[in-house]
């Protein structure tokens, strides 16, 4: 005798058509309920986790959920409040950030927090291509200039244009204020040898 | 000549609309936006599919079969374009009012089957030949159940002329020449003693002249989907197993032109059974009383009127069906060959002989 698999369908003809039936009905709602769409609203809205009916897509280019002010996205650096302190680009885990600093030979004011700046930041680029938006330099930067911004819709033709200049000296400043800590660095190694100097010509004068 | 060039254009027209419909339906369907680029809600994406297919290299595999491959898309596309010649548009406007009109249509539609087995074997690509002989020999299978319906609507309409089968489905039957003194009943049975002659409108149409052909025209419907290669019977062109099926290694122009003779092929199938089931280019609405609907929207023949509301119920009734068309391949899954094998050898084929059989005895008894 053969033997049939058991079933937990049911296969007679009428089930068959009123299930094709129900298929049909379903796409045919779903057609009928395109011209309501997802709107772009904000996470705070009612409707953001739940969308009932309509078309799902958004235009992206032209339009795109908003995203909170705390996004964690393209990295900004606040060159008037940083103080080159280079923790930032220790901490980063892929070396995005590359620092150089130069020592100032002049007062050169305080940040926004009230820090003392004693470095110019001859380079302080970021290269966005690399970063892997982890957040850490945001934490260990001690005066807060360092944030993740919201924007994260900055491609680029050319990846060197990923690579984010951040320093407020161009390259002819940089060097001048090299040049003008080594003249002071040269000068104090002179006026401390003048200093030996007479000291030791003091000290034969002594005996 | 006349009749060809509005033929061909209004068959591209309708042909590009068709395939934006396509995919405006599917992303409807499935809750996307479709097409948006384009011109205003992305209607210009068929002619710049088209525009872009014409710029492109025409590529031929070196190891292909030269002539066989570069004249199968000209054989597909001039099989499909011949059918339309004996489609009646209105009243008074047909390409080739051939007296042997459905007789042709099924003899010319099946020359389609050689230029897919060209392309497939040309193209000298193992998944071209799985697809092309999948696709002959599903082709093939539907054409049995698909021309048992049209043959239980000739023994009904005792004629082969589509103009003549037109014209029994609504209220001009009498102004064709020969039909003068025929009389259609309500249902086709004579005992109800209903005449809806100068009724009209629905109660003329075929499926309702006689109503087994409800079932023939379901049956119809579904082999034409079969034979255009359309989902759920789409596993000559399976994209998941197939690549594209038997028109894998076309491109440019070649590739267009395969892909207008498939939506052609749509379109005339659907034409077909508005033709042979569905009033033709007749009014749905009938004549109640003085309230006279269906001579109000057939307009004169021969006249402006008559070509306007001609064109207009016909195409209106196919863009239904191709509407249908689409719907069901988004809502479907594909068939198994056993399963495709199954539907029109052991279900379709014993319906539609049974179907004929009673077509005939109708025709003998009760018309």
């Amino acid at each position: 005798m053969k033997e049939y698999i058991s079933n937990k369908y049911n296969n007679s003809f009428f089930s068959v058509v009123g299930a094709l039936l129900k298929g049909m009905q379903l796409t045919l709602q779903h057609f009928f309920r395109a011209n309501k769409r997802r709107e772009p609203t904000f996470v705070s809205d009612p409707n953001y986790f739940k969308q009932p009916e309509g078309l799902v897509t958004l235009t992206y280019p032209y339009e795109s959920l908003p995203v909170p002010e705390v996004g964690r996205y393209r990295l900004h650096n606040e060159i008037d409040d940083c103080i080159v302190c280079d923790l930032c680009a220790k901490i980063c885990p892929v070396n995005c950030i590359e620092i150089e600093s130069i020592k100032a030979t002049e007062d050169i004011g305080i940040t926004s927090d009230g820090t003392k700046k004693r470095l110019h930041a001859a380079v302080f680029n970021i290269d966005l291509a690399k970063c892997c938006y982890c957040g850490l330099c945001t934490t260990v930067c001690p005066t807060d200039c360092l944030t993740m911004t919201k924007v994260y819709d900055f491609p680029e033709v050319d990846i060197k244009n990923m690579i984010y200049h951040y320093t407020d000296l161009s390259p002819e400043q940089a060097q001048e204020k090299r040049q003008k800590y080594e003249q002071q660095q040269a000068e104090i190694a002179e006026a401390k040898a003048a200093a030996l100097r007479a000291k030791q010509e003091a000290a034969k004068g002594n005996i | 000549m006349l009749a060809l060039i509005l033929c061909i254009v209004f068959l591209l027209l309708l042909v590009i609309v068709t395939a934006y419909a396509e995919r405006k339906v599917a992303a409807f369907i499935q809750d996307r936006v479709g097409p948006t680029e384009t011109g205003p809600h992305g209607i210009l994406q068929s002619v710049m599919d088209v525009v872009k297919l014409l710029q492109k290299e025409d590529i031929i595999p070196s190891a292909a079969d030269k002539r066989l491959f570069a004249l199968a898309p000209i054989v597909m596309f001039a099989a499909v374009l011949a059918g339309f010649a004996v489609i009646p548009i209105t009243p008074s406007a047909i390409a080739s009012g051939a007296y042997l009109g459905v007789f042709y249509l099924l003899a010319i539609i099946s020359l389609d089957v050689i230029g897919l087995l060209m392309a497939g074997w040309g193209s000298n690509n193992k998944y071209a030949v799985l697809g092309a002989m999948r696709s002959v020999g599903q082709i093939v299978s539907y054409e049995i159940p698909a021309g048992l319906a049209v043959l239980s609507v000739v023994m009904i309409c005792q004629s082969l002329d589509l103009q003549e089968i037109s014209f029994q489905q609504g209220i001009l039957m009498n102004q064709f020449a020969g039909l003068e003194q025929e009389v259609n009943y309500l249902f086709g049975l004579k005992a109800l003693n209903l005449d809806v002659t100068n009724v009209g409108g629905i109660t003329t149409w075929n499926i309702v002249r006689m109503p087994f052909l409800f079932i023939a025209f379901i049956i119809y419907f579904i082999s034409s989907l079969a034979e255009c290669n359309r989902a759920p019977f789409d596993i000559p062109e399976a994209e998941s197993e197939l690549v594209a099926g038997f028109h894998v290694e076309y491109s440019g122009f070649r590739f267009a032109a395969l892909f207008l003779a498939e939506y052609s092929m749509m379109v005339l199938v659907s034409l077909v059974a508005v033709v042979l089931f569905l009033g033709s280019w007749n009014t749905p609405l009938p004549n109640i009383g003085s309230v006279q609907l269906a001579s109000w929207t057939t307009g004169t023949p021969g006249a402006l009127t008559g070509h306007l509301w001609g064109a207009f119920w016909l195409l209106s009734k196919t863009v239904l069906l191709l509407y249908t068309q689409i719907w069901i391949r988004w809502t479907y899954p594909r068939l198994r060959v056993d399963q495709l094998m199954h539907l029109c050898w052991k279900v379709f084929t014993p319906i539609m002989l049974a179907l004929v059989l009673l077509a005939g005895l109708w025709r003998l008894w009760m018309i």
